[in-house]
């Protein structure tokens, strides 16, 4: 009911928007949405990974996700010298060389961490592995910050921002395509991964149930050290994104995206990848259309304190998520 | 790999000893007060002999250790005076003395005492805005302690409640409210000045009763929730309300400005018990006018606050309620069949947490005299969350001495580290020159928490000073599966 409500509201409210601002304006903020939205389905999606499987929040994993950022801004400026206005061979070349590398790199590190920090942790009460993620968290923006120093490090805007196309006036740019162009591969990947392969059905055997799986013959640590590197890929390949996209990236940047793409997982139901990716789609769109909109929007002061609202409404009231089942748990 | 590490440790330690002839059979015939002497002979003598060698010798460092010995040593607990065990509160008193005696000692005029000893590495003994600032932090982890430790509920919002007890002091103790003009036994205002000016120790309680709603308001649907969704929820109040102080200058356009934005509200009207019991009592009747004296009324006002939280947190503890909610940390699905109300119990600790929290940030503000939105970050909350986890959950010793050492690495410690480090290893070091370009220390002050996090996380959960019921749960586990479903 109250939530019916809600949603009649927000409806209500985008088409007067829609209408004081013009359908073109508002076209070009939805745009904005479904980038931030592909960007975010990445991230959601390690969140999501991990729950499903360990039950627990990976506090560290924004931050993997701001060193994969910082690892593609490494490959940009240092290695492929990547400059603006580069020739299209030269860019993708780079591109997909960092990507791998981010990915990589990010996958590697999400392993480390989750055999250092988690894995000690298995007996012990629940909380203990979630407080280690939270330092884990610490530590690895102070590596950032060792590394890059506090400052923002800029990435040149190599992407093209030219149009693909332009319907009445509304023009698709380069740039947010060649995000949807990354990221849909690697979410494809992904459902291929844990839907066909036969790693992935040892992952979701252990996150059924792990003592079961573990007695039907997989191998439970080794399962979950896999799903901790496709969660530290998808960071990687969400770094370089992001690294990309915005063209500038700080040791915060993972903790205030991770909590949104957290927020992401929740509303699409956590342990759930289809419900993360709508999950962080939705919330792309709230974001850009609360930063964007003119007509009684409360701005980009307001979007942190928006994004946790609805994590704390999801989580009360509907904590299975959107697409998430009803388990025993709630989760 | 930490079982591995811990054994070969300790048989370092015993082939030392063996060295010096003394083994495992002969130590275990020692009677207990005597190896309590020789084990607590031993560190005096090597913390005597790292200040001799590497900080600043006086010969005031004998009668510490001395002191120390005479607190560490004895078994008190045996000692009864007419039957009642009187003993238990020698260690305490003890404590307390110096604790009051330290402003004598620490600083004259503002300055380091030169008669004191200076630590190796750490430098000289904390000053006194440091010890306000250890004050004020250890009421808010025995605050959080309430939560964390008594309840077993992971709060990562606790600065939340710092924030709101900070603002409510800025309301009714400052010209925020210009429009308005109430003045109630607040001293140190400006003849002239508007706005809510009420006696700041009647701020105090507001602010804590005001955090403590605040507290039950959050809690109440959110606490029905399993505890990492608790501890996310708590998160997201925490970021929540730190953007209402920042963006509160014009809230939703109407220019209703309720927390002045980003400047903050300042100044905040200072302590004092005004001068007709100044004049009677001979309290400072404002702790501004002391001048370099103001800082020691503030520390032993502090020290009256966090003895209150700490007669607060043993009486709990000790009571009907703090049973309740050892028994919810330890099993949910047990405690509710025995009869304890789950909501009610969890909404107690959260809004006694959310109070004491409330009070030490009214008072920080006081202190301050502001209260400025970018002190309220997530950081704090794991700040906060740090000293608790590592001095021990629970334990009210382990929570006094995570956030004493906290607060002194956090205002003077890790600059003086650094200092020491840069001097020695940094550039143009009187030792070795390992890196070449000045190492900042403080910048790295969270990810040196987050070290500490896991280390003890991983190592020994239960804290330095660890409750041995908690320890006992952490290695023998728990059964810490929800009962209720999170939905609604």
């Amino acid at each position: 009911m109250l939530a019916t409500l809600l949603v009649v509201g927000l409806v209500a409210w985008l088409i007067a928007n829609a209408y004081v601002d013009g359908p073109a304006y508002f076209i070009t903020i939805g745009f904005i949405g479904l980038t931030n939205g592909a960007l975010y389905a990445l991230v959601a999606l390690g969140y999501t990974l991990v729950y499903g499987i360990l039950e627990l929040i990976n506090f560290a994993h924004g931050d993997v996700f701001m060193l994969g950022g910082m690892f593609s801004a490494t490959m940009i400026l240092s290695v492929f010298h990547l400059k603006a206005g580069a020739s299209v061979g030269a860019l993708i070349a780079a591109i997909v060389g960092s990507l791998l590398v981010a990915m990589a790199a990010c996958g590697v590190l999400n392993v480390a961490i989750e055999r250092v920090a988690y894995r000690p942790l298995r007996g012990a009460p629940r909380l203990a592995p979630l407080i280690t993620a939270i330092g884990m968290s610490f530590i690895l923006e102070n590596i950032a910050i060792a590394w890059k120093g506090p400052g923002y490090t800029s990435v040149p805007s190599v992407l093209p921002h030219s149009a693909v196309f332009t319907i009445s006036g509304v023009s698709y740019t380069w740039e947010k395509l060649i995000v949807v162009m990354i990221t849909l591969p690697v979410l494809l990947l992904l459902l291929y991964l844990v839907q066909k392969t036969r790693q992935g059905k040892a992952m979701r055997a252990t996150a059924q149930d792990r003592d079961a799986a573990a007695m039907m013959g997989i191998d439970v640590n080794r399962t979950i050290s896999f799903t901790f590197l496709i969660a530290g890929g998808l960071a990687g390949a969400a770094g370089i994104v992001y690294a990309l996209y915005f063209g500038e990236i700080r040791y915060d940047t993972g903790f205030s995206l991770g909590l949104i793409a957290f927020t992401a997982a929740v509303l699409g139901g956590i342990g759930n990848l289809p419900g993360a990716v709508l999950g962080a789609l939705l919330i792309g769109f709230i974001q850009a259309f609360n930063e964007g909109l003119t007509w009684h929007a409360p701005g980009s002061d307001w979007t942190e304190s928006i994004v946790f609202s609805i994590l704390i409404l999801i989580l009360v009231f509907r904590p299975q998520g959107l697409l998430g089942e009803r388990t025993p748990e709630g989760g | 790999m930490r079982r591995r590490i811990s054994t070969s440790v300790s048989a370092a330690w015993w082939a030392m000893l063996g060295a010096a002839g003394l083994d495992r059979a002969r130590w275990r015939r020692l009677p207990r007060t005597t190896r309590r002497a020789i084990k607590a002979a031993i560190w005096v003598v090597i913390g005597l002999l790292l200040v001799w060698g590497g900080g600043v010798w006086q010969w005031s460092a004998l009668p510490m250790a001395a002191v120390i010995l005479l607190l560490v040593v004895p078994r008190y607990d045996r000692l009864t005076f007419r039957g009642r065990r009187v003993g238990r509160f020698v260690v305490p008193t003890g404590v307390l003395a110096i604790a009051i005696a330290y402003p004598f000692y620490a600083s004259s005029n503002g300055a380091v005492n030169p008669g004191m000893p200076q630590l190796p590495i750490f430098g000289p003994l904390p000053q006194m805005s440091t010890m306000v600032g250890m004050a004020v932090f250890a009421m808010m982890a025995l605050g959080l302690n309430f939560v964390v430790g008594y309840a077993g509920l992971l709060d990562l919002g606790y600065v939340a409640f710092y924030a709101m007890g900070s603002y409510m002091a800025g309301w009714f103790a400052s010209s925020q409210f210009a429009k308005q003009d109430v003045f109630f036994g607040a001293v140190g205002v400006t003849p002239g000045l508007t706005g809510f000016h009420f006696s700041i120790w009647l701020v105090l309680i507001m602010a804590g009763i005001a955090t403590a709603v605040v507290g039950v308001i959050i809690g109440l649907p959110t606490l029905r929730l399993r505890g990492d969704y608790l501890a996310i929820v708590t998160l997201g109040f925490g970021e929540i309300m730190p953007q209402i102080a920042r963006n509160g200058d014009s809230l939703f356009g109407t220019g209703f400005n309720l927390t002045n934005g980003t400047g903050g509200i300042t100044p905040i009207d200072p302590p004092g018990f005004g001068n007709w019991i100044g004049h009677h009592l001979h309290l400072p009747a404002n702790y501004l006018t002391l001048g370099t004296n103001s800082d020691r009324a503030f520390f032993w006002t502090a020290l009256v606050l966090v003895l209150i939280t700490i007669f607060t947190s043993a009486r709990l503890r000790d009571s009907r309620l703090g049973r309740a909610w050892v028994a919810i940390r330890e099993d949910e699905v047990a405690a509710a069949a025995m009869g304890v109300p789950l909501m009610r119990t969890k909404t107690w600790a959260y809004a006694t947490g959310a109070f004491f929290g409330g009070v030490g940030g009214a008072y920080y503000a006081s202190y301050n005299s502001g209260a400025f939105p970018d002190e309220f970050f997530f950081n704090i909350s794991v700040f906060i969350l740090c000293m608790v986890i590592l001095g021990g959950m629970g334990n009210i010793w382990g929570v006094l001495f995570g956030a004493c050492f906290l607060e002194y690495l956090d205002q003077e410690g890790l600059s003086n580290v650094g200092a020491w480090l840069n001097g020695h290893f940094g550039p143009g070091g009187s030792v070795f020159e390992v890196w070449h370009k000045t190492l900042q220390v403080p910048l790295y002050e969270f990810g040196i928490y987050g070290v500490i996090i896991v280390v003890i996380m991983l190592f020994r959960p239960e804290g330095l000073i660890p409750s041995r019921r908690r320890a006992a749960e952490f290695h023998e586990g728990v059964h810490d599966q929800p009962l209720y479903d999170t939905a609604a």
